[in-house]
Order: C-alpha cells, then sequence, then structure tokens
C-alpha cells in the first residue's frame, strides 16, 4: 500500500506492506543509510529518529503509523545551509565517535533530550542516554551534551 | 583465539637475561592475533613475485599529476598529501595516527594531508606488520637476520593486510610510516637542492615547503614531487629525535569523524548498488550442524521474496529488502542435524575444564623455580582459589553485511573486514574461482573488536556462493540473532590458582588454566616471584573461539588479579601495597601502578557504601592499571562511580585518540564482567539479542574515566586492547572490598544481585 508521510521536510509516499518497520523504508526504499540497524527489537537505538518531534526507535514502528506524520532523521539535522547542529558539532568538538556507527541514534536522542529539557542535568542524561554504545564512547557523549547546552561552560565558570 | 596452528614454530623466549626476571621465562609462542596468520608452511614457502610490486602499488594508488612514493603516499601538484593505510580502521582511530607519523617525518602541512584505505592488492601486503610480529614468531635475533627484502616477500605470501593485535601503530606506524616519511622527505630535498644549485644542509623543510634561508628561496612539495619520484627512496633515513616532533603526540582531530555525525559515513551495511537485492540468513543454531531439509514454499509466499537458497548449514532467504527477506525467512522451518554436539552445554563445559585440570596433564607448562617445593615448605601459607569466566559475544554494533555481485567472472565484494587480502582469498576458494578474479572493496565497519578476522568470518563464504548463484548484486546483512548466536566467541575458560606465602610474600604461584587456546607469550606475567607457573589445559567445545578484544588477556587478566587481592587478604595486606612488594624495582609497571594509585587518591578515605579495587595488566606490550570505585545500586547491582587509568604505551601518537582507546576498553571490560555471558544449552547458544545480552549502558558506565599516560619512551605499545583487561579483576576487587564477597565466576551481575 501507498503509504505517505514527510522526511526531513519532504514528502514522500512509498509501496510497503503495512509492518514493515519504518528503519527499512528509510534505508532500502529511501537510500537513507544515516540510521543504522543494530538489534531490530528497540534495544539499541541504533535506529533512533524524531516523530513529530519525538524520539522514536524505528525498527519497531511500522510504517503504516507514519501515515501524514513528519519524521526528522540524522540527514536531516543539519540547517538549510548545511551548517551542522550544534549537537553535531559539540560531537566534532568533544572527538566522539570511535566506529561511529551506534552514533546517528545517540545523537537524535541527545538531540531530543535537549529539545525537552533544555539544559539536561546528569540525572536526565542518565535516564534519557539509551543506547547502545559498543565502543564505550559514554563519557564523551555525556561531555559532549553538556558542551553543547552550554552546561559545561556554566559549570566550569562556577568552579 | 585458535589453537596455535603451527606448535613448531613454538620457539624459547630470546629476551635478554635482564628481562628474565620479570618475564618469569615465558615461552614465546608465534602470536596470531586471530588465526589470519595461519602460516603452516607457508611463512618460507615464499611465492617470489617480480621486483615490481613496488611499482605496482604506485601505480595502483598514483597517477597523472599525482606521484606516489613506497606504495604509501602520493603528493599531488596542489601539495596535497594523501596516505593509504594498509590498516583497517574500525574506530581505533589508527587512520590518523598513522598519517601523523608519516606527515610529522615528512614536514608535511597537516592540513593539506588526505588519509585513504589503501586498496586490497597484494602489492599492499603489509611488510612492517611482518616485521613487527617476527620477533613474537622467532625471537629478535633469527628475525634481525632476515633482510627486509624477504619481510617484504613473506608479508605479501602472508598475506598481510591484517589489522589486530594493536598492530598498526605500534609496527606499520612505526616501521613503515615514519620511514617513508623520513625517505620521501630526502628525496624531495636531494630534488630541491638540484634544482636550486645549493648544498643540501642548507635546506630546511616545514608544511610542504623546502626553504633555502640564504637566498630566501623556496620550492612547495607538490613543485618537487614528480622529480623526487624518480630518485631511489633510502632505505633506512634518518629519523627525527622526539624533541623534533611536530605531530606525533599531538592530539589532532580525527580525520573520520565529521561523516559520522551526520549519516554520511558509509558502511558495509549501508552499501548500495542499482538492482541490488538483500539477503538474511539463518545458520544451524547448533555450530557443527547441518541443514537437513526446508520446504522453501512459505518464503517463497511472502511478498517480495525472490529466492531461497540451501547452503550446507544454513539458509538464505532473498528479497527485495532486508524486511521481506527476514520475513521470508521467518516463516521457513529448516530442520538441521545438531551435529552430535546435542550435550554441549555451558555447564558441562566448565564440569570438563575441571576435570581436565585436575587431572594434572598440561598441554603446556611455562615459567621458573620449584613451585612444588615452595608448596611443600615448611610454614608455608597456602591460598587457592577457581575462577570462571564465560563466552563473549563481541557485539559490534554493526551486524555483519556484505555486498556481492559475480559478473564476466569477477565476484565483487563490498564490506568491512579486518583483513582486505585474505578475504579476497576466502571468497575466491568459497566460489571456486581464481583470487585474481576477487575484486574487495574494503568499507568502514561498525567495530570489530576481533570478530573480522576473515577466517573466522562466515559471511564471506556465504557471500561468495549466493552472488554466484544470482545475476544481480546482493546484500547479505545477519540479524542481531545470527549474530550473537553464531560468534567467534572469547573462549569460556576456567582456572584454578594456588600459591604459597611467607613473612607476607608471595613465595610460588601457579595458575592452571583451561581453554581452547594457550596464552603463553600473549600476556606477560609481570610479577617477580621466586618460583611461578602457568599451564595450559587444552580444551575444545563445538564453538569458535575467536579473539576478542585484547584476547586472552581478558581471562588471565582476571584471573591473576583477582587473585593477588586474595593473597592481599590471605596477608593482611593492603591490595596495592601487596603489588608495589611484588613488582621489580625501578620497573615500568612500578611507575604505572604508583601513578594510578596516586591519582585515585588510593588509601583515602571512602564515602560510605563505596570500595575501591586496583588491577595491573600487560598485554600488547603496554602496561595499564586501573582503579574504579564502586557502589551498590538499589536492586543490588554494582555502579561504577569513577574509573582512573594509568597507561604506558611507550609513546602516545595521538594523546586525544589513546585516551578514547584506554577509556572505551576500560567501559567494555566493565561491561563485559557485569552482564554478559553467551551460554550454551543442548549445544546451541541460548541468548539472542541486547535483551538477553546486556551491553552496558551510559547510566551505568563511569561519567568519567581519568586516563593517563606515561611518556616513558620505550618501544610503542599497542592502545585498542590493553585498556580492557585490567577492568574486570578492579571491579570484582573493588566489589570484595565493599561486601567481602570475592566474585570468582563472570559476569557478576547475578552473584551481586543475591
Ligand atoms: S535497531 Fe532499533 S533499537 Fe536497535
Ligand atoms: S562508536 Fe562504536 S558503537 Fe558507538
Amino acid at each position: 500500500m501507498a503509504i505517505a508521510f514527510t522526511v526531513n521536510g519532504k514528502p514522500v509516499s512509498v509501496e510497503a506492506d503495512a509492518d514493515t518497520p519504518l528503519l527499512w523504508v528509510l534505508r532500502d526504499d529511501l537510500g537513507m543509510t544515516g540510521t543504522k540497524f543494530g538489534c531490530g527489537i528497540a534495544a539499541c537505538g541504533a535506529c533512533s529518529v524524531h516523530v513529530d518531534g519525538n524520539l522514536a526507535r524505528s525498527c519497531s514502528v511500522p510504517v503504516s503509523e507514519m501515515v501524514g506524520k513528519s519524521v526528522t532523521t540524522i540527514e536531516g539535522l543539519k540547517s538549510a545551509e548545511g551548517t551542522l547542529h550544534r549537537v553535531q558539532q559539540a560531537w566534532i568538538d568533544a572527538q566522539v565517535p570511535q566506529c561511529g556507527y551506534c552514533q546517528s541514534g545517540q545523537i537524535m536522542a541527545a538531540v531530543a533530550l535537549i529539545e525537552k529539557v533544555g539544559t539536561p542535568s546528569d540525572q536526565q542524561i542518565d535516564e534519557a542516554m539509551t543506547n547502545i554504545c559498543r565502543c564505550g564512547t559514554y563519557p564523551r557523549i555525556r561531555k559532549a551534551i553538556l558542551a553543547a547546552t552550554g552546561a559545561a561552560a556554566a559549570a566550569e565558570g562556577a568552579a | 583465539m585458535a589453537d596455535n596452528p603451527n606448535p613448531d614454530l613454538d620457539l624459547p623466549e630470546t629476551t635478554a637475561p635482564a628481562e628474565k626476571t620479570k618475564r618469569k621465562g615465558i615461552k614465546r609462542r608465534i602470536f596470531l592475533a586471530g588465526s589470519a596468520l595461519v602460516v603452516g608452511g607457508g611463512i618460507f614457502g615464499v611465492w617470489w613475485t617480480d621486483s615490481s610490486v613496488k611499482a605496482k602499488g604506485n601505480a595502483l594508488i598514483g597517477g597523472e599529476g599525482k606521484p606516489a612514493f613506497g606504495s604509501i603516499l602520493t603528493i599531488a601538484e596542489d601539495d596535497t598529501v594523501t596516505v593509504f593505510s594498509p590498516h583497517i580502521d574500525f574506530g581505533q582511530g589508527s587512520h590518523t595516527a598513522l598519517a601523523q607519523m608519516l606527515a610529522d617525518e615528512l614536514d608535511a602541512d597537516w592540513s593539506k594531508v588526505a588519509i585513504e584505505q589503501a586498496p586490497a592488492d597484494l602489492a599492499f601486503a603489509n611488510a612492517a606488520l611482518a616485521k613487527g610480529f617476527l620477533p613474537t614468531m622467532a625471537g629478535e635475533t633469527l628475525a634481525g637476520l632476515i633482510p627486509d627484502a624477504v619481510i617484504g616477500m613473506m608479508a605479501r605470501s602472508m598475506p598481510l593486510m591484517i589489522t589486530g593485535g594493536s598492530s598498526a601503530i605500534r609496527f606499520t606506524g612505526e616501521i613503515a610510516m615514519r620511514r617513508t616519511g623520513a625517505a620521501v622527505r630526502a628525496a624531495l630535498l636531494a630534488e630541491a637542492a638540484d634544482r636550486l644549485g645549493v648544498p643540501e644542509r642548507e635546506l630546511t623543510t616545514a608544511d610542504s615547503v623546502v626553504t633555502h634561508a640564504k637566498s630566501g628561496k623556496s620550492l612547495r612539495y607538490g613543485d618537487l614531487a614528480a622529480g623526487a619520484a624518480q630518485r631511489s627512496l633510502a632505505s633506512d633515513p634518518v629519523l627525527k629525535a622526539r624533541d623534533q616532533w611536530k605531530l606525533i603526540g599531538q592530539p589532532v582531530p580525527r580525520r573520520d569523524i565529521p561523516a559520522k555525525v551526520d549519516g554520511s559515513a558509509v558502511y558495509g551495511i549501508d552499501f548500495t548498488l542499482p538492482d541490488m537485492r538483500v539477503a538474511t540468513i539463518a545458520a544451524a543454531p547448533v555450530r557443527g550442524g547441518t541443514l537437513e531439509s526446508v520446504d522453501e514454499a512459505p518464503a517463497m509466499a511472502v511478498k517480495g521474496v525472490e529466492k531461497v537458497i540451501k547452503l550446507p548449514d544454513a539458509v538464505v532467504v532473498i528479497g527485495s529488502g532486508y524486511w521481506p527477506a527476514t520475513k521470508g525467512l521467518q516463516a521457513l522451518s529448516p530442520k538441521f542435524t545438531d551435529g552430535g554436539h546435542a550435550a554441549v552445554s555451558t555447564p558441562a563445559i566448565y564440569a570438563a575444564q575441571g576435570k581436565l585440570m585436575a587431572g594434572g596433564k598440561p598441554d603446556n607448562e611455562a615459567g621458573e623455580g620449584d613451585v612444588e617445593a615452595a608448596f611443600g615448605a615448611a610454614n608455608a601459607k597456602l591460598v587457592e582459589a577457581e575462577y570462571r569466566v564465560p563466552f563473549l559475544h563481541h557485539a559490534m554494533m554493526e551486524p555483519f553485511a556484505m555486498t556481492g555481485h559475480f559478473k564476466d567472472g569477477t565476484l565483487h565484494l563490498w564490506g568491512g573486514m579486518q583483513d582486505p587480502l585474505s578475504t579476497r582469498a576466502k571468497a575466491a576458494k568459497a566460489a571456486g574461482i581464481d583470487v585474481e578474479k576477487v575484486v574487495f572493496h574494503p568499507m568502514i565497519m561498525g567495530g570489530g573488536f576481533g570478530r573480522r578476522f576473515p577466517d573466522m568470518v562466515e559471511i564471506i563464504d556465504q557471500v561468495a556462493v549466493v552472488a554466484k548463484q544470482v545475476p544481480y548484486p546482493v546484500k547479505l546483512v545477519w540479524s542481531r540473532e545470527e549474530e550473537v548466536r553464531h560468534g567467534t566467541y572469547r573462549p569460556q575458560s576456567s582456572a584454578r590458582l594456588k600459591a604459597s606465602l611467607k613473612d607476607g610474600q608471595i613465595t610460588a604461584m601457579r595458575m592452571d588454566y583451561a581453554q581452547s587456546g594457550n596464552a603463553e607469550g600473549e600476556v606477560p606475567f609481570i610479577y617477580n616471584l621466586p618460583a611461578a607457573s602457568r599451564r595450559h589445559f587444552a580444551y575444545q567445545s563445538n564453538q569458535i573461539d575467536g579473539p576478542w578484544r585484547s584476547v586472552n588477556a581478558t581471562q588471565i587478566g582476571f584471573y591473576t588479579e583477582s587473585f593477588m587481592d586474595e593473597l592481599a587478604l590471605a596477608a593482611g595486606a593492603d591490595p596495592y601495597e601487596f603489588r608495589r612488594k611484588h613488582l621489580p624495582e625501578g620497573s615500568r609497571h612500578l611507575k604505572v601502578l604508583d601513578e594510578v594509585a596516586k591519582r585515585a587518591g588510593w588509601g583515602t578515605p571512602l564515602p560510605e557504601g563505596v570500595g575501591r579495587g586496583i588491577a595491573i595488566v600487560e598485554s600488547f606490550d603496554t602496561i595499564a592499571a586501573e582503579v574504579v570505585e564502586v557502589a551498590l545500586k538499589e536492586d543490588g547491582s554494582p555502579k561504577v562511580l569513577r574509573a582512573f587509568a594509568v597507561v604506558d604505551c611507550g609513546t602516545t601518537i595521538n594523546p586525544l585518540n589513546a585516551e578514547a582507546q584506554i577509556a572505551g576498553g576500560l567501559i567494555m571490560g566493565l561491561s563485559s564482567a557485569m552482564g554478559e555471558a553467551v551460554t550454551l544449552d543442548k549445544g546451541a547458544v541460548v541468548e539472542s539479542n541486547f535483551a538477553d545480552y546486556p551491553i552496558l549502558k551510559l547510566a551505568d558506565a563511569p561519567p568519567a574515566v581519568d586516563v593517563h599516560f606515561i611518556d616513558s619512551g620505550a618501544k610503542t605499545g599497542g592502545i585498542g586492547e590493553p585498556g580492557l583487561p585490567p577492568a574486570s579483576p578492579a571491579l570484582a576487587n573493588a566489589l570484595a572490598s565493599l561486601t567481602g564477597k570475592r566474585i570468582r565466576n563472570l559476569p557478576v551481575l547475578a552473584q551481586a544481585k543475591a
């Protein structure tokens, strides 16, 4: 069946079985491979995207639920002029990625968190950042989130 | 790691006598990072290529206006220096570090240095790697006698393009990159001297420019390259002294990172071709089992499924995308045999290993001094303990994926492997075609950790066989379940340790351990004891044991360093002071241990409910000591609050990246110790995905890892692996000091809560 929704601001219409996870529509049908497959059971977060502004694990969301919705992927985070999102820039500044495979999902999760709470506390970061990184980049992920929100600078200033 | 494929090469250690005290006569086994280097009789059975190998390499990377040097770099007219790395970078940052080493010696303008993966061609077989591993394989003396040319041939014949054993920087960087950079700089200088008609010694180089200060004249590398490329390169150029380094040791940002934050990096699993189909696979649940029968009809009835292919031990479904292929596969009810392994289970393996050790007939023994005599001495206080560690899954975040296209007699492959050259060879064999008819295109990898050594990677054979049967390109993708259940695991292993104490000193220590591979030669015994012995009891289950980040140092480190704490307790000593007493005065080990204790504030009071643990392990020529502080959460599970690592890897090429490697290794070590275990029942793996194979998450990882390097200037050691081994014993030691309960079996989670 044809399913129409928006990806990174552009309308798309795909022919896919209703139960096809959004992840595979993005990757195989739309050729957008920035969103990664890690587990397929909503356990790792590598496939994280935003659906109408909310964080979602796209491997476990059927595309049929996307009708009329707006999806943002890692490819859609940059501004129209191609400027990196401040979270992406913070990721480069803190040299977060190692193999990098989990990082699209980590960044999408971090952006969702920051959009929701503004300047997250350490505890909010603990609770929200549940994506797996096998390379163990967690300390730098935390550092980058704090830097992106100015929390790191504030903490330094206070110290 | 698989068993030593070539016991004949098990040569005695040849280190200098002074070294002996701390290494306790450990035999140097031919150390192969994985079985990629299964040399058999082939190591000296070299096939002689014509002398134009370098020329071929240069032709492959160079081109019009872009002369190539040493098949390692090109210099373009606009001064762009492109470094071709024979190593794969699966996230450890070695590409950037290798380029730093070359560019430093070359005096290149770093902003104009580009890094590329060397093509998978024999011309790029890594002679430096052969040279680096050789002393471990054949002993320093013998290795020194073999001329470079022969080593180059050996590399090509092995063929050697592997990444592993933390070898990139240690061998390729030190041996190939720095020397090539220096030799090319010398050629550029000679060219400039001729052109300017001035003596070479009046010339200086910096930022890709040769300058003649007297006349104020200068020439860019881009101008000089074509002429310099006609000159022969010095085989033993003068390298910079440490105080002349400009890039080595600098925290330069990694070049691969920007593409990893905007989704543009293309990993093996992302590769796409027009007309490509996607396949997925289910192999026999029991390793060693075969496919008996399968009715293809239910899969074929799924929309989008195009073909079902039977392999001897697996069934493959090809569809228009991963989802249809997966649905097709799930619709099937294949029947597999158990290969006669139905009795294999985790408890059965531990029982068999225990029995083997009790039998007292080791397959390998190493050590020094009379252990038995010390155990039997009057007033000797004996301490004994048994430890067990399970199989571990690599859990690289990118599941295996490889694309194959068989067209006009040539098989093209796209994917990420630790050794491009043997990937070709393996695919050729599986497809039954000549190796020259296989073209491998290396892709970025979403982690490796030892899982991507071609010899153990079934997907190469699978995709080769499947691609040959279909007219279109096909990408084979493993599900996470397939990945978890068909791993080449860190071996399940058991150990019995025994030691005697007298006046607070260890008089003798013995470690018996049972597992598939012999760890001797890989994990040095660092303590200075009157008598020490390590005995290996070979036990092979139906599983394939592979190298898992830091290889045998994980379990050997856990055994030794947990036991050291138990001995300290028995001696009534502080674990840090107790270790100090048994490390040689003035040794690098002692410095590393002291430094970590200092940074972690060892001995200072801890808050209520917090325990502290220490451990030190040497692996891959790097010494790492770690301290962790741990508390218990409400549910009784441990949480690491703070972590400290002090590392002596000789020299750090890129401290920013080295820090990430050590911290990442420490966290992976904590993760494995905390909750990871692959268990077997009726010969099959029980776990299936991250739901039952838990990986440590951010909330449970230390918020920061304090990493400190001691720049000893010693031989460059690895950094990808050595951060891992001390983590699990440090955690167990911290828990024991907090709760009084010693954890001897990993993972800790179930026991900590109980
Ligand atoms: S792939 Fe979706 S959560 Fe792992
Ligand atoms: S960077 Fe490799 S899994 Fe996160």
